[in-house]
């Protein structure tokens, strides 16, 4: 199977690991990728805080670079949550008719990467090895805007040496919010501290989520706390066998 | 006791922007405490009775339905309302705005002789400013719900639309009872307090000559208004003065009886946690000898039909108040009611509050929000909240954007920037490169930034941030395709 990796812009910048663990396990499972030298942002941050114009042109383009790929995976479920529950209002209201027609003909080919694997390519064992204590933190995007579900669970489940502690309040927010995390700096660092009681709570080693924008937040003020976990990318777990430890794509 | 927020504003034309006004909450412990407290009690019970109807979601989009339909055709089911109700005795007026409300409600209260008046729990009143206004002119206002009782006796702001007081807790509800009824030695068990309201009450009851009263809905079939409640001061309100004022927002209105099937069901479940509220109670019009017999309806439009004009901001207007939304907010969780800086607070509020003000106030409330989506699947009448929070968002920056003070705002810079750089992929890698320079002036030798300038310095003033690594995933896809040509 071929696929095209839309990394993001956030991820390509400040995870690349990320996209290293991506390609990594895709590749392990014998899909052709492909990576597109033209990309870059899905318009998410602009479209958040309010600057729809810019948001179009940014989605319009990441449509017209992906409109002859077989698949799309994209390593980030509030980016894909922005293409399937934002595009479509913005094209309604400011794009054309011919735009819209690319944009249904790509929407069924954009896969969120646990989509990707348990939907299309059908694994949930990828063969990864991760002999750690770990919680999941369910994204708001990907819990309530893509609808995940327990495809993040099965897929974590199969991890060899993986020891899953189920996360309290998974469905509470840990206050990133794009934009939000720096214009209501405070209010996001309350929720955040809440948050982090709840992770603290699981005794893990790692905080893992499909996410990295959730993760750098809550990351963040791990560092900040000398605290005795850290955040990784669910990529790089599902990545990490016996012979390639996570410490390869680092 | 403890202070709950430092005189916390609720009129949005002159309240502080949300990020400031969340101060006071966020350093405030027992308020934090209470505000989850009481969360967790009604999200507990609402989840359970939401798990065991196996319709909820059909029943979800049944109420959308109705309030969707009635929305569109508001101006003739008005009509309808007006004339049935009229026909039944009752007497309907229609204001523009809130002067024009509190205007006619104290003239209706004047020409009954009434110097004093007992009020159900509304937040319409509230919207309007009613209380101070009629207090002003005279008149002594008395609320009858417990919640508004003790906010009444205590000087508070309302900080939830069904549970006004959410942020006082027991013993802060003792203190305030304590010292307005002068009672010292009052025990602080809810028994105790309900009866020392209960005879603060009584004699209000009976004595006083008028009400106000808020409505659940209006029934445009039968020209009939809906009050649902918990405690039977509505009913005792809605019986035994001789005059009863109904102030009810435009868009309150259903088309029939048989609507209130659904809605009832969706209100209760999601507003308090219970299969059916206490107490409902519907009348239409006037009856000879029995309960009011003058009954003034006051229609309220007060920006509500500005709403109405745009298609996807309309559905804001489908709201039934209960309150589910902001249950559910994690931002809500955190500030309490009084950070939105109206009567409205929570991810309703942060909509509703800035369409009424027409967007010329509380241009801060789309943004108090992470987006997270919880008020969306909590709404018992489907509204897209996340969506409508997004494009208030929009006609925000559209307002702000001409202004030369945002335009070198470190985000509205920052933003129009990355558009550009996001146009082309070869701006957005040389941007990746200089920002890696830029960035390792602040990163220090663990590899992380502990502190940045200017907007960074709010993310880092509790986070920390991993400096850029040294190569971005795109060159370390180039430098991995060029070695294969190269048959590495």
């Amino acid at each position: 199977m071929r696929a095209s990796l839309f990394i993001t812009c956030y991820n390509d910048t400040l995870f690349p690991e990320t996209g290293r663990a991506v390609v990594s396990l895709l590749e392990r499972l014998g899909v052709t990728l492909d990576f597109h030298s033209q990309q870059t942002c899905c318009g998410q941050m602009h479209a958040n805080t309010g600057f729809r114009a810019e948001a179009f042109s940014q989605a319009k383009r990441l449509v017209h670079l992906y409109a002859d790929a077989e698949n799309v995976v994209i390593p980030s479920s509030s980016c894909v949550a922005m293409i399937r529950d934002q595009f479509p209002g913005l094209f309604e209201d400011l794009g054309s008719e011919t735009l819209r027609r690319e944009f249904s003909a790509l929407l069924p080919r954009i896969h969120e990467l646990s989509e990707f694997l348990v939907d299309k390519l059908g694994v949930e064992d990828v063969g990864a090895y991760f002999p750690h204590r770990v919680t999941y933190h369910a994204s708001c995007h990907g819990l309530r805007a893509i609808h995940l579900g327990d495809r993040p669970f099965r897929l974590l489940s199969k991890v060899r040496g993986l020891d899953l502690a189920p996360l309290p309040n998974l469905d509470r927010c840990c206050g990133f919010g794009g934009t939000f995390s720096v214009k209501n700096a405070e209010v996001s660092s309350a929720m955040l501290s809440v948050k982090l009681q709840d992770v603290f709570s699981t005794k893990a080693e790692y905080c893992t989520a499909l996410d990295n924008s959730c993760l750098m937040h809550l990351g963040g003020a791990m560092h900040r706390q000398y605290a005795g976990m850290k955040t990784i990318h669910m990529a790089l777990i599902l990545a990490s066998t016996e012979s390639t430890p996570m410490e390869a794509f680092q | 006791m403890s202070k709950i927020a430092e005189d916390p504003v609720l009129d949005p034309t002159i309240a502080l922007p949300f990020p400031a006004a969340a101060l006071p909450a966020l350093r405030d412990p027992q308020l934090r405490k209470n505000v989850a407290h009481a969360i967790d009690v009604i999200q507990e019970k609402r989840g359970k009775l939401v798990v065991e109807k196996s319709d909820w979601q059909a029943l979800r989009v049944s109420a959308a339905a109705i309030r969707t339909h009635a929305l569109e055709n508001l101006g003739s089911y008005l009509e309808q309302f007006e004339a049935r109700c009229t026909a039944a005795g009752g007497h309907v007026h229609w204001a523009s705005d809130a002067g024009e409300a509190r205007q006619l409600i104290l003239e209706i209260l004047r020409k009954e002789g009434a110097d004093e008046v007992i009020k159900i729990k509304t937040m319409t009143s509230a919207e309007i400013q009613l209380n101070p206004f009629l207090e002003a002119a005279g008149l002594s206002v008395y609320e009858t719900d417990l919640a508004e009782i003790i906010l009444q006796l205590g000087h508070q702001e309302p900080s939830h639309i069904v549970v006004p007081a959410l942020h006082i807790n027991r013993s802060q509800v003792r203190e305030i009872f304590a010292q307005s009824m002068n009672r010292p030695d009052l025990p602080d068990d809810p028994q105790a307090l309900t009866a020392a309201a209960r005879e603060y009450l009584r004699r209000k009851f009976l004595q006083v000559p008028a009400a106000i009263s808020g409505a659940n809905f209006l029934i445009a079939e039968t020209g009939g208004v809906v009050i649902v409640e918990s405690e039977g001061n509505g009913r005792m309100c809605l019986t035994l003065p001789r005059t009863l004022i109904t102030l009810a927002g435009i868009e309150k209105v259903l088309p029939c009886f048989n609507d209130l099937e659904v809605m009832l069901q969706v209100l209760a479940r999601s507003a308090t946690g219970e299969r059916m509220n206490p107490y409902t109670s519907l009348w239409s019009g006037v009856t000879p000898g029995d309960g009011p017999q003058n009954f003034h309806v006051v229609l309220l439009d007060n920006g509500r039909s500005s709403i109405l004009e745009k298609a996807k901001e309309r559905q804001t207007l489908r709201c039934i108040r209960c309150g589910a939304c902001m249950n559910a907010c994690p931002v809500y969780r955190q500030t309490g009611g009084h950070a939105y800086g109206s009567v409205y607070p929570g991810p309703i509020g942060a909509i509703l509050t800035p369409q009424l003000m027409q967007m010329r106030h509380a241009q801060s409330l789309p943004y108090a929000s992470s987006l997270c989506g919880a008020c969306y699947d909590v709404c018992p009448v489907k509204i897209n909240i996340p969506e409508i929070l997004i494009d208030l968002r929009a006609q925000v920056v559209d307002q702000e954007r001409r202004s030369l003070g945002k335009f070198f705002d470190p985000l509205y810079l920052g933003l129009r920037i990355a558009a550009l750089l996001f146009s082309r992929a070869r701006l957005f890698h040389l941007a990746q490169k200089f920002g890696r320079i830029a960035a390792g002036l602040f990163t220090k030798r663990d590899g992380w930034i502990h502190s940045m300038p200017s907007v960074g310095g709010k993310w880092t003033q509790t986070r920390d941030l991993r400096g850029l690594p040294n190569q971005t995933f795109r060159e370390w896809w180039q430098t991995r395709e060029a070695d294969r040509r190269r048959g590495r």
